[in-house]
């Protein structure tokens, strides 16, 4: 299998094709963090008050937090303090003059976008699909507004929503992830700076896919955004988001926080495709990808369903969960998590049941490759309250070559007798018997590998929208192809 | 068409094949029998390039090239097939996703245009009736809970699309009920012309009944000990291997 090896090893060493630098002006506030940065990050931002407390209140917990070093530990993770005095939490490209339609953006940022296959022009939109793009700190377009607005649907920058639907930002924002809830997202709810916001009302479905596309641009500088998606009764969203960063030696901090409200019979769908910069071969650089998400299923009968593919980043840290409160609502986790080279993944989902007949089904694929460390955390939590509720997990781990590692950490706690728990996993390598019975039909050893991962995975990538769904393969086979040996 | 020439291969540090000599000409097909272990597997996997054998001396030369110095899917491209004694699973890849990528992987490499959907469809839907294969089994991920006996008609059924210049069957009858032999004898034999060669590797001699061989090798201990017409297989199925065993030993205690 030596020859296989080494195809592969070339393949894995294959460069991160989204590492490339925008030049472009940018307006920054000064590197650290202390209550002269929120005021002066909510100032640019021209928030109202009610925005500016929250920021700080928020700031004021977290300066506690950092003093009693709560930054989580418990995590299968390793890396070096994070010195967060020496971060730009606010970098946002100088606006050349106030934008007044898409055609007036800059045509760098147009340029930026257009490499990373995200068109942000008229002519050139992907069909069906609205993107919202985020630069560094701030939102730089949202295509399809108007048409989406005729429904009643809010779709734009999480600033915008700050500034237009303040009521619904009140409302909703920190109902699902309160700002003391971690760390990482109580330092997100003191500096975030921008994100998306979507608004569907009720009984509409949303006509085309809702995207975010996140770039990180700048040097030193934090991306910490924020989203916020309400679905009212009866209403559907579908939601993808997409992220890409340059490549640095510097470790790059990505804190994110995303929230997700489903009222009655209300269903969102919230993909990821991220594909950060994983670092080098060598595992020097790279995002860490410390990420709040989480989706509270309030009404009855509603949905929430996550699905990820996590190929990029140094290290990921995640938990994307539901909260099924209403009853007989149902909470869904489709992930696929690549580690390769010196990448490392702690990922998993909480389930947390508290209405009746709720329902739970997570399908976690790990793949790890080179020296990537890959770990499946997740909790189901059944409350007294949850009666007949019923949990599915079924856990797969792939393993390709002999230096890496993948471990599970299932948590299961029932506190209702009445529950149905199903847990199955399973520790896999690929095989040289798949591989050479794939190259025996003519194809190449990365295709075989490519062929016999995606296989591996062919029950979460069913889950994506269409179109992302074969983006999703490529960008494994370009991710992974490492290491058969 | 191919030309084995005093072929000697290791696993390991031992000695499986010791020395083969075969020639198979175009229009050509060729039985290989022989006790368990005699190396029958060994040469079937040599010749489609399983790494983990080790060729220690001697060569193979298939139309002209050095076979032993191409990669695995490289011998594919250029028309050597394998139908496996125990295909392998792979979870969640479609049995017709596979073969649409194996059959334009070849055709490409050949310099032809890639078949689209539309194109290999009715293509496979033709060989499956041919092997009396349900359809389902295009859509089912490959080998996955498939039977022992659908196992080997899908190897089948992949040459068939494929067709193969030189088709090397290891062992595919067992583990066959006769109806199913006679399948999968159907599917050689259609690919039988004055163009292509097989290869046929079998234990038992039923296999013949249905795909007659033009020569017959009996394989003992990593040599081939004995040539012959396609009656030298009915000898073997009356008298068993210890006939030619016997016959070696004395050949051999002659000699010394």
């Amino acid at each position: 299998m030596s020859t296989d090896t080494n195809i592969i090893e070339v393949l894995a060493n294959r460069e991160y094709q989204y590492g490339f630098v925008t030049a472009i002006e940018a307006d920054s506030v000064p590197r650290g963090l202390n209550e002269d940065i929120i005021r002066l990050i909510s100032a640019k931002k021209n928030e109202p008050e009610w925005m500016l407390d929250w920021r700080l209140k928020s700031y004021r917990h977290w300066a506690s937090l950092r003093k009693s070093e709560a930054e989580p530990k418990w995590a299968n993770i390793h890396y070096g303090p994070i010195d967060y005095e020496n971060i730009v939490y606010y970098s946002a490209p100088k606006p050349k003059a106030q934008l007044n339609s898409l055609e007036e953006i800059d045509p760098e940022m147009l340029a930026t976008f257009e490499k990373l296959g995200i068109p942000l022009t008229e002519q050139k939109r992907f069909a069906g699909v609205a993107v919202d793009a985020v630069f560094d700190s701030v939102s730089v377009a949202t295509t399809f507004k108007e048409k989406l607005a005729e429904l009643g649907i809010i779709f734009c920058s999480f600033s915008e929503a700050v500034q237009k639907h303040p009521e619904l930002v009140q409302k909703y924002l920190g109902s699902v992830v309160p700002y003391t809830d971690n760390f990482f997202a109580t330092l997100n709810s003191a500096v975030f700076s921008d994100g998306s916001f979507c608004y569907v009302p009720k009984g509409v479905r949303c006509p085309m896919e809702l995207s975010t596309y996140f770039r990180i641009n700048a040097a030193d500088t934090g991306q910490f955004e924020r989203t916020l998606i309400i679905a009212e009764e009866g209403s559907y969203v579908s939601y993808l988001e997409g992220c890409t960063a340059p490549m640095r030696d510097q470790n790059q901090l990505h804190a994110a926080v995303v929230e997700l409200v489903a009222l009655d019979d209300a269903q969102i769908k919230y993909s990821t495709i991220q594909n950060w910069y994983p670092g080098d071969k060598d595992g020097k650089g790279g995002i860490y990808n410390f990420v709040t998400k989480r989706g509270k299923a309030l009404g009855r009968s509603s949905k929430i369903s996550w699905t990820q593919v996590e190929t990029g980043a140094a290290i990921t840290w995640k938990y994307p969960g539901v909260i099924l409160q209403g009853d007989n609502s149902v909470g869904e986790f489709y992930s696929v998590a690549l580690t390769n080279n010196y990448q490392q993944a702690d990922t998993g989902t909480k389930m947390i049941h508290i209405g009746r007949n709720t329902r739970s089904n997570i399908v976690s694929k790990g793949i790890s490759a080179g020296h990537g460390q890959n770990t499946y955390r997740g909790m189901v939590k059944i409350l007294k309250s949850a009666v007949g509720a019923r949990n599915y997990t079924q856990c797969d781990s792939l393993l390709i070559g002999e230096k890496c590692g993948a471990h599970t950490f299932p948590y299961i706690e029932v506190k209702n007798a009445t529950a149905r728990m199903e847990h199955e996993a399973s520790t896999s390598k690929v095989g040289e018997d798949q591989v050479f019975y794939l190259k025996q039909r003519g194809l190449s050893a990365e295709d075989a590998v490519s062929m016999i991962v995606n296989g591996f995975c062919k029950k979460v990538f069913k889950e994506l929208p269409m179109e992302f769904a074969v983006e999703a393969q490529k960008l494994l086979s370009i991710s992974l192809e490492g290491s058969v040996g | 068409m191919l030309e084995i020439r005093n072929l000697h291969v290791q696993v390991g540090n031992q000695e499986i094949l010791k020395g083969i000599d075969l020639q198979v000409n175009a229009g050509e097909v060729h039985a290989i029998m022989g006790p368990n272990g005699s190396g029958k597997s060994t040469l079937a996997l040599v010749l489609a390039g399983r790494e983990t054998y080790e060729v220690i001396a001697g060569e193979v030369i298939y139309d002209g090239n050095n076979l032993l110095e191409m990669a695995p899917e490289e011998r594919a491209c250029r028309g050597v097939f394998l139908a496996f004694q125990y295909p392998v699973e792979i979870p969640g890849v479609g049995n017709a996703y596979l073969l649409k990528a194996a059959l334009n992987a070849i055709r490409k490499y050949r310099g032809l245009e890639e078949l689209d959907a539309m194109e290999f469809l009715p293509l496979a839907r033709e060989k499956m009736k041919l092997l009396e294969m349900d359809d389902q089994l295009l859509n089912r991920s490959v080998n996955e809970g498939f039977s022992g006996g659908e196992k080997k008609r899908n190897e089948i059924f992949q040459m068939a699309v494929l067709e193969p210049r030189l088709a090397i069957l290891d062992e595919t009858d067992s583990g066959l009920d006769i109806d199913a032999l006679k399948i999968v004898a159907k599917g050689v034999n259609e690919l039988r012309n004055p163009q292509r060669a097989s290869i046929v590797v079998t234990h038992y001699q039923r296999l013949l009944n249905y795909i007659v061989p033009d020569y017959v090798h009996v394989l003992v201990d990593g040599r081939i000990v004995k040539s012959g017409g396609k009656e030298l297989a009915l000898a073997l199925e009356d008298q068993g291997y210890a006939w030619v065993e016997a016959e070696t030993q004395s050949a051999t205690t002659a000699h010394t």
